[in-house]
């Protein structure tokens, strides 16, 4: 007995009981959602399963393209997903900015967590690059959807102010700064908030996993706070870059508004 | 000040040729929808002529840096949006976009008296009517200084009497500094008593393009 409890197939399945709790409230209530929260299920777990064969098959072959290669499909899904998310139509230069922005930002706080904060030998070790990264660019992506939502909503509905602005002989920077603020502030706060509820609110997934698979509490809370601070970063960087060049994606090379 | 050859703006607006003298006041009239606003914002370069070019002091505008010209030709709206803060929030904020430094209390309170707005600054101009609001904002352009000025129907939201004075007002401020001053507005009225030049704007040759007619 190493101390963990490994799951049975009935144990797991006994689980499934609390989506068919959720699918049981939504009909009694009449509420239309019975066939997402199936195909939502069923995509977590085979997702799951998928992922868990990828995970065996990369730690059994430690090579730095193959952990390349898994950031890279991360990367492309989490961009696709913020693209496919938005309320508003994104021009194709805001979708660019998107995925530089998401590149740039994720990627330079991964390699700073992994070989500065960690110093991870081989650097490529999957067992820690590829759930580090996973974290970074999912609360990236997370963030980065809220910033994208806010500027291209405020650049529609504040147009007239902008431009006034222009008028006046603001520099599209200028004319767009309470936009981009506003952005950034909305994009950031849900990663502040979860470091003010951490610990006391809910415990995070990773700490849990590593405190259920026997890792001592202290190490684990460890790598929590140095992970928290990690996405933090990595939040911040991708999003500031975003909103910082998206702007700009609503001006032409004469600084004019472009047409809606 | 501008000279204007051969330009076409979509379907809005053709112009062959046309000059803005500088120093002088130039009235802008014309039908609604004859491309009066489109032509003010040509000239602060807001937007661009699908063909032909406007000279800014004998330089093409796709010459000049946009920000540069619209600091020296600023444009106020028909409808001027207020932004967000109290009265000296929308005073000053004409200012920072123009890159110059804040105005003293004691101008402000000035520029708010002779345009006959009875405000404090500490007001929210977002309680203000509509007349109100026109005046704050034209008070923020006469404030930030610059030496052409493209107002846009800067009476619409007045009563008459009201209207009056204030482009009186600006005109008379506009004179004293020696500043171009190019002003749409549908009266006429105002047109023949404050204008040096008037340009009628009227609906012309094919598919609804309009043409300048230049009256001295």
């Amino acid at each position: 007995m190493d101390g963990i409890i490994r799951l049975q197939i009935w144990q797991l399945a006994a689980a499934y009981l609390f989506v068919l709790l959720l699918v049981a409230i939504v009909r009694g209530r009449g509420i239309p959602r019975e066939r997402e929260i199936v195909i939502a299920t069923l995509r977590m777990t085979l997702q799951l399963i998928l992922t868990g064969y990828l995970l065996i098959f990369l730690f059994a072959n430690r090579h730095p393209f193959f952990t390349l290669l898994a950031v890279v499909v991360m990367q492309v899904f989490a961009i696709h997903n913020i693209c496919q998310r938005t309320k508003v139509p994104l021009s194709r230069r805001l979708k660019l900015i998107v995925a530089l922005s998401m590149s740039l930002g994720t990627l330079s706080s991964t390699f700073y967590f992994i070989l500065v904060v960690i110093a991870l030998v081989p650097w490529y070790e999957p067992r820690y690059f590829i759930p580090i990264a996973g974290m970074l660019i999912g609360n990236s992506m997370t963030g980065i959807s809220l910033g994208v939502n806010r500027l291209a909503e405020g650049m529609r509905s504040q147009r007239h102010l902008v431009e006034a602005a222009l008028m006046l002989g603001a520099t599209p920077r200028g004319a767009t700064r309470s936009i981009v603020d506003h952005a950034f502030d909305a994009a950031i706060l849900p990663t502040i908030n979860s470091m003010v509820g951490m610990g006391i609110v809910f415990l995070p997934g990773m700490m849990t996993g590593q405190i259920l698979s026997g890792v001592s509490p202290v190490t684990a809370i460890q790598y929590q706070i140095a992970i928290m601070l990690g996405i933090t970063g990595s939040v911040a960087l991708t999003v500031i870059l975003f909103v910082q060049l998206g702007y700009q994606t609503f001006f032409n090379r004469e600084q004019q508004l472009e047409a809606e | 000040m501008y000279t204007i050859s051969q330009i076409l703006y979509k379907d809005i607006l053709a112009i062959h040729s046309l000059s803005v003298p500088p120093g002088r006041v130039t009235c802008i009239t014309g039908e609604s929808g004859t491309g009066k606003t489109t032509f003010l914002k040509l000239l602060n370069r807001l937007i661009s002529p699908d063909r032909g070019e406007i000279y800014f002091n004998g330089t093409p505008l796709s010459e000049i840096d946009p920000v540069i010209l619209r600091r020296q030709a600023v444009m106020l709206p028909q409808v001027p949006p207020m932004f967000a803060g109290n009265v000296r929030d929308n005073l000053q904020i004409g200012l920072f976009f123009a890159g110059k430094p804040p105005a003293p209390e004691e101008k402000m309170h000035r520029m708010l008296a002779q345009l006959g707005l009875k405000k404090e600054l500490e007001d929210d101009p977002g309680k203000f009517s509509g007349g109100e609001k026109q005046r704050l904002a034209l008070a923020r352009v006469l404030l930030a200084d610059p030496p052409v000025m493209l107002l846009d129907e800067p009476s619409a939201s007045l009563d008459e009497g009201t209207g009056h004075a204030v482009i009186s007002r600006v005109v008379a401020t506009s004179r004293e500094a020696g500043k171009t001053l190019v002003m749409v507005t549908h009266s006429l009225a105002i047109a023949r008593e404050f204008a040096d030049y008037l340009v009628t704007l009227k609906p012309g040759r094919p598919a609804g393009i309009r043409e300048a007619a230049w009256t001295v």
